[in-house]
């Protein structure tokens, strides 16, 4: 049954800067947040003091106390101001948070913020690049540091061709069925103006494109960038005087299981599995009742493992699944109508809540020349660590 | 160009896995075993899930097969792009629990998931043995 819920919450509008390789004006993150605060209220047409809810991940210019340090920067108060530590999921991690939130009376206005721009240079090499110390994973007391960093196991490549070398082995999945997931999301970045990539690619392109970590090629690997996005989160009932159609979150859910590959359960069916079923069974829909899915897409892999354990196929018939529907915003199974971040590039944290925007644009209508017909649900999907904390949303249109 | 190359992480041994890293120096490979008889990796304060003391180390027989594996061709790990190409292999030890290693001995393109495999010890300096593991008959 779906929950009863009566005080509801809905999604009032965002906003996102496109992608970009290298990034023309360095900035703080918290300078950014205070701009795209300022857009996303605007694209709702809310005054930003009405917000009293903060989302984010931690921000390096204050690792202790940054929801505070956000509210104070912004210049609001808050009766609710977090830190999501999720990474890639952390953006749809922040969603149903401030819907919960609200929807428990703990505030009235949320914002979501993702950030990933290049730090202003202090002269002394003082930025802040987690990436350096391997995402944390060499801390003192770190099991990972001991067992994971000495063999190279390292970074999120090697991790998830762990991952895929044995679906691809246990399922006897071919590479050209992981390739056709890349293929058929460049056909949709053919028509996002804020994509990267824009060039048409075919499966023959993936497979002979550089073997980077067996059995991965580049081709199947995202592209980091820069870039940033807010999402704004009330009622529903202030959301309804405001300029954009209101999106309802339905159903949510998520799940953690591990953290480094090493110790997953199993690498053949994800924490997703948990996550969408909870999701499905709260918002009381079927699964062939959603009319486009946005699935985080760190790899080609990432996608098929995703769809397998959200329920729209068995285990191991992803492959088959993916060949057999067309991935594009003209096919029978539009999947990441924004090309994914495999071809519109993944802006660190803020590649997360790429997926969130894909499905708003379309429920929304704002799609552009992508614009699906009748969009009225959308399920969307985020991915952190290595495939070890996933969560899944339920958007649909009010 | 090797180097440029940031030094490769070593491991750091604490109070609790102190042990481990002790025996493979001596080149032995231990492993913790619940009351139970029953193996978990990596070594904890207290038994995962249970979250009891009801655990001591165990000789292990240092045999497996190789449940995954990648190699990495271009140094997606940045201190040891002077190896490539080498191969990360999660090892499924015949004690149950798996085992992040490099598996050495013969060419990358060689390993198999389901390879069976056999510990070495590395002695990598003075101080410090990893474990690493090859092909075995």
């Amino acid at each position: 049954m779906p929950t009863d819920r009566s005080r509801r919450a809905a999604i009032a509008g965002y906003t996102e800067w496109a992608p970009q390789r290298r990034w023309p004006e360095r900035m703080f993150m918290l300078e950014a947040f205070q701009r795209i605060t300022r857009e996303a209220c605007d694209d709702a047409g809310l005054d930003p003091a009405e917000i009293d809810g903060v989302l984010s991940t931690g921000i390096p210019e204050s690792p202790m106390f940054g929801p505070a340090a956000i509210v104070e920067y912004l210049g609001i108060t808050a009766n609710f101001a977090e830190v999501v530590d999720l990474g890639g999921a952390s953006p749809v991690g922040m969603i149903w948070r401030a819907v919960a939130a609200i929807e428990a009376g703990a505030c009235d206005a949320c914002i979501c913020l993702a950030s990933t721009i290049p730090q202003p240079s202090s002269g002394t090499g003082g930025a802040w690049n987690p990436s350096r110390s391997y995402l944390g994973a060499d801390a003192w007391g770190s099991p990972h540091g001991q067992f994971d960093l000495p063999y190279g196991l390292n970074n999120p490549n090697s991790h998830f061709a762990l991952v895929a070398q044995r679906y691809m082995h246990e399922f006897g999945v071919p590479p050209e069925a992981l390739a056709k997931v890349a293929v058929d999301q460049r056909t949709n970045a053919l028509s996002n103006p804020k994509a990267v990539f824009r060039q048409p690619i075919t499966i023959e392109d993936v497979l002979n494109s550089p073997l980077i970590v067996d059995p991965l090629h580049q081709l199947e690997i995202v592209m980091p960038c820069f870039g940033a996005s807010a999402v704004l989160v009330t009622t529903l009932e202030r959301a309804r005087q405001l300029k954009r159609r209101p999106v309802v979150l339905s159903g949510f859910g998520e799940h953690v299981t591990h953290k480094s590959t090493t110790y997953a359960p199993t690498l053949v069916q994800s924490p997703i599995k948990a996550a969408a079923d909870r999701a499905f069974r709260m918002a009381g829909v079927d699964r062939d009742a959603i009319d486009m899915a946005s699935m985080y897409d760190c790899y080609t892999v990432t996608v098929l493992l995703t769809i397998e354990g959200s329920g729209f196929c068995g285990p191991g018939e992803g492959g088959r699944f993916v060949q057999e529907h067309d991935l594009t915003f003209r096919g029978d199974w539009p999947l990441n109508t924004h090309g994914g971040q495999l071809s519109m590039g993944q802006a660190g944290i803020a590649g997360g809540m790429s997926h969130v925007i894909d499905a708003l644009e379309q429920l929304q209508g704002r799609a552009g020349e992508r614009q699906l017909q009748g969009c009225e649900r959308a399920y969307v999907t985020g991915t952190g660590g290595f495939m070890s904390e996933q969560a899944a949303l339920i958007l649909e249109g009010a | 160009m090797a180097e440029d190359l940031p030094p490769k992480p070593l491991p750091r041994p604490t109070p609790v896995t102190k042990a481990f890293w002790d025996a493979a120096r001596e080149h032995r490979f231990i492993l913790p075993r619940r009351g139970d008889g029953s193996y978990f990796w990596y070594p904890r304060a207290l038994t995962p899930g249970a979250l009891d003391d009801d655990w001591a180390w165990a000789p292990a027989t240092g045999r497996g097969v190789v449940y995954s594996y990648t190699i990495d061709r271009r140094g997606s790990a940045l201190a040891f792009s002077g190896d490539v190409p080498y191969v990360i292999a999660i090892i499924e030890l015949e004690e149950g629990p798996h085992f992040t290693t490099n598996v050495v001995g013969c060419p990358v393109d060689d390993v198999r998931v389901g390879m069976p495999v056999e510990a070495v010890f590395d002695d990598v300096d003075a101080t410090t043995t990893l474990v690493k593991f090859r092909p075995r008959a």
